[in-house]
């Protein structure tokens, strides 16, 4: 090799290691953008892939009764009546009705579920009780307390009651599991009361009305009675 | 013999940043695991209290079998959440965990010019579980369970009581109450409770509901006794003060209503279920 081939291969290689230090600053952006991808947690990435259940634009647009927050910080539901195309099957009528409670109202104030929560499943079982299985953030983002998240399950339960007859009570997991309450207050190891109508069930509060439809129904605290047993 | 030294000069170097690329290249990886691991945790930690319950275990033999004989005589005070568990937090640092303790510190006087012994299921910053606070309570004769609450909503300056929905009692046939309906056979006496507390804060705080409220409240469900929730709101006040200003008139209308309830605190006598499956 000539000196002056030496001379040209160093140089080549002097600029290729100085390529090499400028593109090591944003080679390790990029990599830590990887990282922060990965370190999405399993829920997000299932919400990412879930697709928002989509409101079947071929179904006529009907009237919906919406129970958001009266706007006041004051604990109360107010009926919000929305038109939204509905389908006439009882889950996937829930769950356009449970997406729209979750994409929230006009007034943000009046939100009763954290923005960021979502819907990963629901079904609903022959004996009319409904399993909605919900994103962890239904209980992390939302504000601390007795007040707050009893709204939210009023809300839940009380915009059910209005739009899919169907169901008779709800079981609410997070993320698939069922958790022992929703941000530390409300017991979540029970069913709620959709349908106040059910014999026995106490008087249906009126929209406005302070929310009181949380007690457990009798077949639930039968299972729970069985399960003592054994 | 220069042009060589600036070869290998060129290849080391080449290689000083390739090698510290590479270690560039594990490093967020190693920190996204730490992520993963807080996560598993945190599963675990939350399914921990879940599966610790003594589902199957009963209380201790029913305290409704029983008239304690002095009548009411303790309160069981318990400041909620404590250690990790905050509670709700405000804007201007205020957090439910500490701010109770102030709270609970004159209640507990109050109720002791009462005459009425009181317990604590917390006084430090420490978290005892759901199940042993209810064990405080259900480990007394003669009490009743106060369980103190700072919201993060709500009309500032009100407060609020919260009893659970009916519960059917089921005793077995040994009279065992069964631990997760523990509230069953107490649930009237809740509500009576609730009301008196609920009608003393409303003629302190301006707003706040006429009688007590129902809400599913996990802390109530376990306890054995006459159990009221009292949330105060809230931490989101423009300044600590604001809540601070409360803590004499919560005292004074949690005092006077236990004192107004005790009257009527004759325990139930459970019926014992003929046939009932043994545990």
């Amino acid at each position: 090799m000539s000196p002056q081939s030496r001379v040209w291969l160093a140089g080549g290689l002097f600029a290729a290691v100085m390529a090499a230090a400028l593109y090591f600053p944003a080679l390790r952006h990029q990599v830590r953008s990887a990282a922060q991808l990965t370190e999405k947690t399993a829920e997000q990435a299932r919400r990412e892939l879930l697709p928002v259940t989509p409101a079947a634009s071929s179904e006529p647009k009907v009237k919906v009764k919406m129970f958001w927050g009266s706007g006041n910080d004051d604990g109360l539901l107010k009926a919000v009546t929305v038109e939204l195309p509905l389908s006439d099957d009882p889950v996937l009528r829930a769950k356009e009705v449970l997406n729209t409670l979750l994409a929230g109202p006009v007034d943000s104030e009046a939100r009763t579920l954290p923005p960021d929560a979502a819907l990963l499943a629901f079904y609903i079982l022959p004996d009319g009780t409904a399993i909605a299985d919900f994103s962890e953030a239904l209980g992390t983002s939302i504000p601390s307390g007795i007040q707050s998240e009893q709204l939210a399950i009023d809300s839940i339960a009380r915009t059910l009651e209005a739009n899919v007859p169907q169901v008779q009570r709800i079981k609410i997991l997070i993320h698939g599991q069922e958790v022992e309450t929703l941000a530390g207050h409300v017991d979540l190891t029970q069913t709620f009361r959709v349908n106040t109508k059910l014999p026995g069930a106490p008087t249906p509060p009126a929209p406005s009305a302070v929310s009181v439809i949380t007690a457990p129904i009798q077949k639930a605290v039968q299972k729970v009675e069985n399960a003592v047993k054994r | 013999m220069t042009y060589r030294t600036t070869l290998l000069a060129a290849l080391l170097g080449g290689g000083l940043v390739l090698a510290v690329m590479a270690a560039s290249q594990t490093k967020p990886q190693s920190a996204s695991t730490p992520a993963k691991q807080t996560t598993a945790q945190s599963t675990t930690a939350t399914a921990a209290p879940a599966t610790s319950t003594p589902q199957s275990a009963t209380a201790p033999p029913s305290q409704a079998q029983f008239v304690p004989r002095g009548g009411l005589s303790t309160v069981v005070l318990d400041p909620a959440h404590g250690g990790v568990d905050l509670g709700a937090r405000g804007t201007e640092g205020i957090r439910e965990s500490e701010v109770l303790l102030v709270f609970a510190a004159e209640v507990r006087k109050a109720l002791e010019a009462q005459g009425f012994q009181v317990v604590m299921t917390r006084e430090g910053n420490d978290n005892p579980s759901f199940d042993d606070r209810s064990a405080r309570a259900n480990a007394q004769h003669g009490a009743v369970f106060v369980t103190l609450h700072i919201a993060s909503t709500g009309v500032a300056g009100t407060a609020r009581v919260y009893v659970v929905p009916d519960i059917p009692s089921s005793n077995d046939a040994n009279g065992l109450i069964p631990w997760d309906r523990a509230q069953g056979p107490f649930v009237g006496l809740s509500h009576k409770l609730g009301d008196l507390v609920q009608a003393e804060l409303a003629k302190r705080f301006r707003g706040s509901p006429d009688i007590a409220l129902v809400a599913p409240v996990r802390q109530l469900r376990t306890t054995a006794a006459p159990a009221i929730a009292v949330e105060i709101s809230s931490v989101t006040v423009p300044v600590r003060a604001d809540l601070d200003r409360m803590v004499p008139g919560v005292a004074e209308a949690i005092a006077h209503g236990i004192a107004a309830f005790k009257p009527s605190y004759v325990l139930p006598v459970p019926s014992i279920t003929p046939g009932a499956a043994q545990p």
